[in-house]
């Protein structure tokens, strides 16, 4: 107390006489003017200086803005090498070459974009029908504008070509395949990294890319457990272009107007047929909603839902739910997926094997409903056994796993390199509570260093750190107290007086002031600074960690009528 | 003056920048193109396309909705997947049959174990894993109800050349009219293949068993089927198991060595690649990997020059010494991908450096290994040291706690491990009704986390703080009434009106445990609370039944004849709302170890410590109710039952088993129970010298079934603030607490 109080009043005595003398008049009236003056002067320099120029500058310094149409054309020969079809046993210590990462101080990978080129075969035709798309557009940029990009190709760990496979539907499967053996550093495929989110074609949908791809690694969307290799592919979410168009405020988690909302245009007739006979048993709280038949023109139709010639805004409809249907389409990856956790509802996968979006690092139980598809009939009872308070945690955690993972190509590229950054640098990976706990919960949760509950043994006893300023005689009355403790192993003095020179051995010192001294942390303004402390110390912690309590510990026997020869303690309390 | 001086500076450097803008603006451009060159050429590598919103999207809002057609209906695909995924690609979905486990919970998931045949003595290992198995809560005798089923033929060992092979196997296990190409058969093994190569070939087919494997390499490991399991000794124990080495953490966490290993080398054959690269880490001081050529017959055949020096520095360090003093330690793979050194080193809190490429962790599923140790690469083995060496202190500090974590909740007893692999499955068959990553990964584990009773964190006492919330503002009484109502002055009485007068109070029980009838509702006085009455049927297991009826986290569990002021109920109850997963209460009791009778004792002396609150008058969470009536073996409750005693030294049993921390004790007016008046003394059954020789037993067979002595001892009590200080009594808020 006393040491606290003593550096504060030094403080106030450094200050030195007040910092701003009293100005007359006239000269404020001059200051003020000369400074409206260079203002002025300085907005009207900047038009000047932008306004004419601005498209003749923007000309002029962005020279190296170009169309994508001014990426090189490359013309595949057709007897060029067609990759391996894809070992299914590949996993990180057999089909990657961890050499290229190295051992960094930072633990982070290294990764190269492969510049843009138009790949068409011998007669001209592009070995895609839409070339880049903005998605991958958006993706490439995130990637060459985080940390993770090197344009040194040596010195890369990853390699992601420009060739757009997003989309399988789009493509030409075998010329792709040739374009990617022919990337100059492709090696089979090693360190590579696809991103595909729409696999497989009719009639059977493949669960992963059909395009031979070697070693390369594979972050697809739509995944099932047989095509998926742990710990090798990464599982990324189909996203859906809504997320950029549409903006749905996150809504206060509770009770929605509807239990379970079915806002999907393609399911199998069967599952329909069966969503239909829950809502014949439940009533209202189900909404089944599909195509819209009869729309007027210029409405696009993939912005609206109908039920019965009532129509729906989609995906706002979303929102009016507790629950929401995911069940798979042609493909086990679902778009919906997305625009169902942006709407914070929480969603109710049915698609048997299929691998979760970024299932290795999260945990989907907090955030949806998985069910077999055979317990479709049994969906309604299943999710009416889930207490409220974690439905509305779940629809928190969905809205979160959006937020942080869903929202962008951006977000899903860098999660996506993150997942495979923790896999090369272990050591180093993110935690489950960083991967999962909304920003919220990572404030107000308290997670000690120090979690493991153990009660250390007597032995090593235990150190004394005395602070002290210049209370000598105090001093030794507590040296010489605690040194009388059985398990004190060591005394720290931290001597706090830049005055005076800490006191040798046993000689005593005489503190004529110590009493002075002592009245000062009864004084008023100590109370008011530490106040002030308090409320600093709050204002930078973003919150008050401090938490009252009304018990205190004392000797089980303290103060008991007992004898006080048999108390382990019997000291205590007797001041 | 200065000031004016100051300004007029200001002044003048604001013209010359304004005259720099009118006339020098060519210098500026020039400085900007600069610039603006410099960040197109560094920070944007990939062009900011001039027609990027001409791009077209990677899919049309239609195509991402393309349905299935009508070709193919669910249940045909479903079949047709049941005949292509089988036997090496065997998921949940084709190779289990989830009609045998139809019931819901615990009566779902029944395990089945065949008899062994006359004669017969399996392993020591596989003894104790059936035991495991038949002392579990899902063992069933009658095959008929069976959900899992398991061999009682011995798998664990099934290298050729070893004294436990068992021949025969597929012609054994055809006879079984139940085996049905393995589905929902569980397979136990340890070892498989045999040298030179150590494949993962068990010699006979497994079909569609689920294979529960030590040493599983990830191309063999079918994913959401198979379990890993970690390789254990013959000596590991059945139960209980030896706590972990870490008794107390130290900061900075770093030990003597930095990193060890001590073991064979391999001169040949596989695995041989690893083991002869090891001893070049060595440097003799922080870090010592010694290897030693002297095993198998004819070692000396294969000697080379290095043998014969590094057998005496072998020689040199005691593993043991070795395990303790090292922050980590080096599990390199050996013949087969898993070591004994791997449970050595977690129970060391010695952080294992795998070295084990294709090994699939133990309990993967589940686990988050990167969490406790360091995954290395054993193409990388020359960068160990310096991975080890950049591993922070806050992340050592954090690796080493987990290790003993993960040790004491899954790997320290072979019953742990049985049981593990039993939930994971269980998990699995209910996958709606199944343990989330945090419950499998954060404190007590997930054996003690039941998810019948709820899969919301917020409803266990064990997560408030890593959610950020708190336990809520209330509890509910439990009054367990054993004697007929007579008076409305009788104890009863006076403690309904105490309680209900607590403002955190929002409901009464009472569980009437009389020989008499249930009273009827007019006998009992109006509340400003709910009041239930159930009957519990004269069981005194009931008392810690999962009562529906009960609400609030918090239950005040009480005996008819407690007495107590309302504001020592108001106290204990904020001092639990800050220990939500301890026993709040007020009687101490202690054990302790007898040598003369080489048992456990039991004592109800005031003493300076104390290991048991009574549960006669204590507050704790709710879920251990059901954990007490579900996870505890249904003979402990009946040995409760039987003897009408020892159910509330079981709760404390159990709770401290979970948290391994004792109860607290808070201030109470005067000595619970101690001072009975002449008239009660009779009837109490307490009073009673052989209700207090019961007890003693009960500690002791408590602590065989836990399989360790799970109480812990406290020396503090938690008192209010200014509890019999000397200052005015108007300024204490529970005054009554130090009325005589």
């Amino acid at each position: 107390m006393v040491r606290l109080s003593m550096c504060a009043s030094g403080k106030y005595s450094s200050r030195g006489p007040a910092l701003i003398p009293r100005m007359k008049t006239k000269h404020r009236i001059y200051y003020i003017t000369l400074f409206s003056v260079v203002l002025l002067g300085l907005i009207a320099t900047g038009m000047f200086q932008f306004w004419p120029h601005s498209i003749e500058s923007t000309a002029d310094w962005g020279l190296d803005r170009r169309s994508v149409h001014d990426a090189p054309l490359i013309r595949l020969p057709v007897a060029n090498p067609i990759p391996e079809r894809g070992d299914l046993s590949c996993r990180m210590h057999t089909c990657f070459d961890v050499y290229r990462c190295g051992y960094n101080p930072k633990n982070r990978i290294k990764v190269y974009i492969y510049p843009l080129q138009r790949f068409v075969d011998e007669v001209g035709v592009p070995i895609s029908s839409t070339g880049l798309s903005r998605e991958y557009n958006d993706l490439l940029s995130a990637i060459s504008d985080s940390e993770f990009y090197t344009d040194d190709v040596t010195r890369a760990c990853l390699f992601v070509p420009s060739i757009d496979v997003l989309n399988q539907n789009s493509l030409r499967i075998r010329e792709t395949a040739q374009a990617l053996a022919m990337l100059p550093r492709w090696d089979k495929g090693m360190n590579h990294l696809l991103f595909n989110m729409l696999p497989g074609g009719p009639p059977d949908y493949n669960t992963a890319l059909d395009v031979p791809r070697d070693r390369a690694l594979l972050a697809g969307g739509g995944f099932s457990t047989w095509t998926y290799r742990q710990g090798y592919d990464v599982s990324i979410p189909v996203y859906s272009p809504l997320s950029a168009d549409v903006e749905l405020p996150e809504r206060q988690p509770g009770p929605r107007r509807y239990f379970i909302l079915s806002s999907q245009t393609a399911i199998h007739r069967e599952y329909r047929a069966e969503l239909e006979r829950l809502k014949e048993e439940n009533g209202e709280a189900l909404l089944l909603l599909d195509k819209c038949s009869n729309l007027s023109q210029g409405v696009a139709s993939a912005r609206k839902r109908c039920y019965k010639g009532q129509v729906f805004d989609y995906p706002q409809i979303l929102q009016e739910s507790s629950f929401c249907v995911v069940l798979r389409g042609a493909r086990l990856g679902q778009a919906t997926l997305s625009d169902v956790l942006q709407a914070g509802c929480v969603p109710v996968i049915l698609a048997d094997s299929y691998i979760l979006p970024f299932s290795e690092v999260l945990d989907w139980k907090r955030a949806s409903v998985v069910i077999p598809e055979e317990k479709l009939p049994e969906m309604y009872t299943i999710l009416k056994s889930i207490p409220h308070r974690q439905v509305e945690e779940m629809q928190r955690q969905a809205r979160w796993f959006w937020d942080a993972y869903f929202s962008s190509m951006k977000a899903i590229g860098m999660t996506t390199l993150q997942i495979i950054n923790d896999r090369i640098y272990p050591y180093a990976a993110r935690t489950y509570e960083q991967w999962n706990n909304p920003p919220l919960v990572k404030w107000s949760s308290v997670n000690s260093p120090l979690f493991l509950p153990l009660i250390p043994p007597r032995s090593p006893g235990f150190t004394a750190v005395v602070l002290t300023y210049d209370r000598i005689e105090s001093l030794f009355r507590v040296i010489t107290e605690i040194s009388k403790v059985p398990s004190l192993a060591k005394l720290l003095v931290v001597w706090n007086n830049q005055n005076k020179s800490p006191p040798e051995g046993e000689k005593k010192f005489k503190c004529p002031e110590c009493t002075a001294i002592d009245g000062l942390s009864l004084d008023q303004t100590h109370m008011v600074e530490r106040s002030e402390c308090i409320n600093k110390f709050a204002s930078v912690f973003g919150t008050m960690p401090l938490k009252v309590v009304e018990h205190r510990a004392d000797p089980v026997l303290y103060k008991d009528d007992f004898p006080e020869k048999l108390k382990s303690f019997p000291n205590i309390g007797s001041l | 003056m200065q000031a004016r001086k100051k300004y007029v500076l200001l002044g003048l450097c604001a013209c010359c920048w304004l005259l720099l803008f009118y006339w020098g603006g060519g210098v500026q451009v020039r400085l900007l193109k600069l610039l603006g060159q410099q960040r197109g050429d560094v920070v944007r590598p990939w062009p900011d396309w001039t027609d990027r919103v001409l791009l077209p999207g990677y899919a049309q809002l239609e195509e991402l909705q393309t349905g299935p057609g009508s070709a193919e209906s669910p249940r045909q695909r479903h079949q047709a997947w049941t005949g292509i995924y089988k036997d090496s690609r065997c998921r949940m979905e084709t190779c289990f049959d989830f009609t045998r486990c139809r019931r819901r919970g615990r009566d779902g998931f029944r395990v089945y174990v065949y008899p062994s045949e006359k004669g017969e003595r399996g392993s020591e290992s596989y003894r104790k894993i059936l035991t495991s198995i038949g002392e579990s809560r899902y063992y069933t005798t009658d095959p008929r109800e069976a959900c899992l089923f398991v061999l009682g033929i011995d798998t664990l060992d099934r290298d050729q050349l070893s004294g436990q092979f068992v021949p025969n196997l597929d012609d054994r296990i055809k006879g079984y009219p139940l085996w049905n190409e393995g589905r929902n058969h569980l397979i136990f093994n340890l070892y498989s293949g045999t040298w030179p190569n150590y494949t993962e070939d068990l010699g006979f087919n497994i079909g569609q068993a689920i294979l529960a494997k030590a040493s599983l390499n990830t191309e063999h490991f079918r994913p959401g089927f198979d379990v890993s399991i970690p390789l254990f000794s013959k000596d590991h124990p059945q139960k209980g198991g030896e706590r972990g080495w870490l008794v107390r953490n130290t900061v900075p966490p770093r030990r003597k060595y930095l990193l060890m290993f001590k073991g064979k080398r391999y001169l040949t054959g596989i695995g041989s690649d690893t083991r002869n690269a090891l001893h070049h880490i060595h440097n003799g001081k922080d870090i010592v990997s010694l290897t030693t050529c002297r095993h198998g017959k004819d070692w000396e055949k294969h000697k080379d020059a290095r043998c014969d020096h590094d057998n005496l520095e072998y020689e040199r360090f005691d593993y043991q010494e070795l395990l303790h003093n090292s922050t980590f330690c080096l599990v390199p793979r050996g013949r087969r991908l898993g070591s004994f050194r791997f449970l050595e080193s977690l129970q060391a809190a010695c952080i294992p450096v795998l070295l084990s490429n294709g090994w699939e962790l133990p309990f993967s599923d589940v686990i988050q290994w990167n969490q406790a140790v360091i995954e290395g690469d054993e193409r990388l083995l020359l960068q160990v040291p310096s991975t080890v060496h950049a591993v922070g202190h806050e992340r050592v500090l954090a690796l080493r706690q987990r290790t003993q974590m993960l040790w004491d909740a899954y790997f320290s007893s072979v019953d742990k491990i049985v049981l593990t692999t039993l939930e994971i499955i269980k998990d699995r068959v209910f996958s709606h009704v199944s343990r989330n990553k945090y419950m499998w990964n954060a404190l007590p584990g997930g054996l003690l986390v039941l998810p019948e009773y709820s899969t919301h964190l917020a409803h266990f006492p064990f997560y408030y703080l890593s959610l950020g919330v708190s336990p809520g503002q209330e509890f509910t009484a439990i009054i367990h009434a054993v004697s007929p109502l007579v008076s409305q002055s009788q104890p009863i009485m006076k403690l309904l009106q105490v309680v209900s007068k607590s403002k955190y109070c929002s409901q009464i029980i009472i569980l009437w445990n009389s020989e008499k009838p249930l009273p009827p509702r007019s006998k009992w006085p109006p509340m400003p609370v709910p009041l239930t009455v159930t009957d519990g049927r004269r069981k005194t297991s009931s008392r810690f039944l999962p009562n529906v009826a009960i609400e609030t986290e918090a239950v005040l569990s009480l005996d008819e004849d407690t007495v107590l002021l309302t504001s020592e109920v108001n106290f204990a109850f904020l001092v639990w709302m800050s220990f939500p997963e301890r026993i709040v209460g007020y009687p101490p009791r202690s054990h302790f170890w007898d040598p003369v009778k080489n048992a456990w004792g039991y004592t109800s002396k005031w003493t300076n410590e104390y290991s048991i609150v009574l549960t006669g008058a204590a507050f704790y969470h709710r879920y251990y109710h059901y954990l007490f009536s579900h996870y505890l073996p249904p003979s402990l409750r009946a040995l409760v039952d039987r003897t009408s005693n020892c159910e509330d030294i079981l709760m404390n049993f159990l709770v401290s088993a979970v948290t391994h921390l004792p109860p607290i004790k808070v201030a109470q007016r005067k000595q619970y129970k101690e001072l009975p008046s002449p008239q009660t003394v009779r009837l109490a059954p307490w009073a009673n010298p052989e209700h207090f020789a019961q007890r003693q037993e009960c500690v002791n067979s408590f602590a065989s079934w836990f399989g360790y002595m799970p109480l812990v001892h406290s020396q503090f009590r938690l008192d209010p603030l200014l509890f019999k200080d000397q200052v005015s009594v108007l300024r204490k808020k529970y005054k009554d607490l130090e009325r005589a």
